[in-house]
């Protein structure tokens, strides 16, 4: 890939709602991107390989569980420096990103939250780290976007529990040390459990063949009579309520994510339309391709103060499921409509790997339907504004 | 060892420059300010002498409360702690003046200016901290390496290098080769965090004066865009070039 030259637009000067540590922390991101991921995405994209030595600095600048308390090892940082990371990842990878809030708020997040002080103690720091990674396992080869149906399951043995199902789709299934896998008790109510690599009949297959976040692991979760230590059980919370809290957060970043690649698509293309001479100017002359910068950069905005108002919400303990459902549907649908309009703007360029374009566009089509669908999100507003359950 | 690393806070390499009040001021409205890059090789390799032989790093800029933000983000790295003089400089003798009546109270045994900021280009300030102080100093240094109370240093000359020794205390004007680009630190999130409680001290400056002031600044003239002649046509080519361009 060509040098990075990526400039972050801020048309309505947002950076004036940002504190110094907000700037400084997601400054530290975006030259750690910079320097670390763009000049070898393009390669790990093409041959659908995960570049695992970003893992420790990933850890290093914040991309492992940045607002987990300090006595746990993370960072004790806001819901607002949780999305500028993400936004910042994101900017260089999908997948990148897809790695690191998987680790955050999918399995961080509900050890931090569920677990029991040992369980913390235990885990937490060394995800922090990134001494382990993570992974969580609630999608299911039959069970989409209605998780409830589950049928991945525990037995009570007395001294243990046994585990036994299967998952699909799980970002960093391959390689992960522990998996936060969700399954049925035999009353049927939905626990959490810490399964941990090594553990006899656990497997994890790699997913190949993906056109999509090609840079970041996907795999199966198999578990064939697992014996689980009731340790290793989330003590302090169950039901279906469990899982969707940690999705509630990987949300939330997915949607400030979403804004950094909107930006790096936006940024690329306004450059090369500026550099572009056709017909003896720049195309940015064109009234067309001016229609389309300056309708993502309005949309991009609009995204911003959304995602804005729904961290501050959040750092107050406010916002609903329902609002970061709307929010990230929204930014998802916007930057995947950039990406789309931007690889216009380049034309045969567009495709090439030169250009972030192609392969932003790409990865949007795993995250507009990972982490609830386009479809089923429009449902929940739908639900939270009619009180009518569409979906069901 | 104890140093002091003064830092710049300039418009970011990629901003674009433009001038208001009929070009009598820097228009800063967009623009994004980063450490001074050459001061940033000094910042970096005064983190290394302090994790090699122990001692204290400071920062210290002549600035007003907006130079902030560049000097947490020395704190973040790991510098010690941070001193703002509060005034907005129009000179270089000003800026050393200022650093030097504070390096007269807390003096440092090492020294570390920029051979230059990329903004204002001045590349004095070094210079006239030493002379002031009456130290040594080296500019343009790409090498350097302390032991004990002397120094090994080395310097850019016209077309190869210079090997110098000095004793402390000593004033040096950094550059690229103290440190390389991949040795430049990020500020990781326990930087960060650290930077928090680390004190940031703003003193007022003396009531000495800038020398000199800025009239006006002016940007180079845009380039004229190219003119392409036919083949065939080479008549109108000496044309161009003699009556507009004129350079034949």
């Amino acid at each position: 890939m060509s040098q990075d030259l990526y400039q972050a637009p801020d048309y309505f000067l947002m950076d004036e709602l940002l504190t110094e540590e907000h700037k400084l922390i997601r400054g530290a991101a975006r030259e750690w991107v910079k320097r670390e991921v763009s000049p070898i995405i393009e390669d790990a994209c093409q041959k659908a390989e995960f570049p695992k030595q970003i893992i420790k600095g990933l850890g290093e600048i914040g991309g492992f569980g940045p607002y987990i308390p300090v006595e746990y090892g993370g960072a004790g940082l806001d819901q607002i420096s949780y999305g500028l990371i993400m936004q910042e990842l994101e900017r260089g990878d999908s997948g990148i990103r897809s790695t690191s809030s998987v680790q955050s708020s999918l399995v961080m997040y509900p050890i931090w939250k569920y677990g029991s002080e040992e369980q913390k103690m235990k885990f937490l720091p060394k995800l922090a780290t990134g001494e382990f990674i993570g992974c969580f396992g609630l999608t299911e080869p039959d069970q989409g976007s209605n998780p409830g149906g589950m049928v991945t399951n525990i037995k009570d043995m007395g001294d243990h529990y046994l585990l036994n199902g299967a998952k699909m789709w799980i970002s960093n299934a391959p390689f992960a040390d522990v998996a936060v896998v969700w399954a049925k008790n035999e009353k049927g109510r939905i626990k959490g459990v810490l399964v941990e690599r090594g553990m006899e009949g656990f497997t994890t297959p790699e997913t190949h063949g993906k056109w999509s976040l090609r840079a970041s692991a996907t795999g199966e979760l198999v578990f064939d009579n697992v014996k689980i230590p009731k340790d290793n059980i989330l003590p302090n919370k169950d039901g279906l309520g469990a899982p969707l809290g940690c999705l509630d957060s990987a949300r939330y970043g997915i949607a400030w994510g979403t804004i950094g690649t909107a930006m790096d698509c936006y940024d690329t293309a306004l450059r090369y339309a500026k550099e572009r001479i056709q017909f003896g100017k720049p195309i940015a002359s064109f009234q067309l391709q001016q229609k389309k910068l300056a309708e993502m950069i309005t949309e991009i905005t609009k995204a911003q103060f959304l995602t804005w108002r729904l961290g501050v919400l959040r750092n107050e303990g406010r916002a609903t499921s329902a609002q970061i459902s709307m929010c990230k549907r929204n930014n998802v649908d916007m930057a995947l409509n950039i990406a789309r309009e931007a690889r216009q703007i380049l034309g045969a360029m567009g495709i090439t790997g030169e250009y972030s374009i192609m392969r932003h566009m790409m990865n949007l089509e795993s995250v507009i339907t990972y982490e609830g669908t386009h479809d089923i999100h429009l449902l929940i507003t739908g639900m939270d504004i009619t009180g009518e359950n569409a979906f069901k | 060892m104890n140093i002091v690393v003064c830092i710049s806070s300039v418009p970011d390499t990629t901003s674009k420059i433009n001038f208001t009040e009929n070009g009598s001021k820097f228009d800063s409205s967009g623009i994004q300010f980063v450490i001074n890059p050459y001061d940033e090789f000094g910042l970096t390799k005064a983190m290394m002498l302090k994790e090699k032989a122990g001692g204290n790093v400071r920062v210290i800029t002549v600035g007003d409360a907006l130079v902030e933000p560049v000097m947490r983000k020395a704190l973040a790295i790991g510098a010690d702690s941070a001193i703002r003089i509060n005034a907005n400089p129009t000179d270089s003798y000003f800026t050393a003046n200022e650093i030097a009546i504070y390096l007269k109270e807390n003096p440092a045994d090492l020294i570390i200016a920029g051979r230059e900021s990329i903004d204002y280009n001045s590349g004095a300030v070094g210079g006239m901290i030493a002379e002031i102080l009456n130290l040594p100093f080296v500019n343009a240094c790409n090498g350097l390496e302390i032991d004990g109370n002397s120094a090994k240093l080395c310097r850019e000359i016209e077309g190869g290098k210079e090997n110098l020794s000095a004793s402390l205390p000593l004033v040096i004007g950094g550059q690229k080769g103290l440190v390389e680009e991949s040795d430049l630190r990020i500020p990781n999130m326990r930087g960060i965090m650290q930077a928090r409680s680390k004190p940031l001290m703003v003193i007022e400056p003396s009531s000495d004066e800038n020398l000199t002031s800025s009239e006006s600044f002016e940007k180079p003239a845009e380039k004229s865009a190219c003119k392409l002649v036919e083949i065939g046509n080479e008549a109108e080519l000496v044309r161009l070039l003699q009556e507009e361009a004129k350079v034949i």
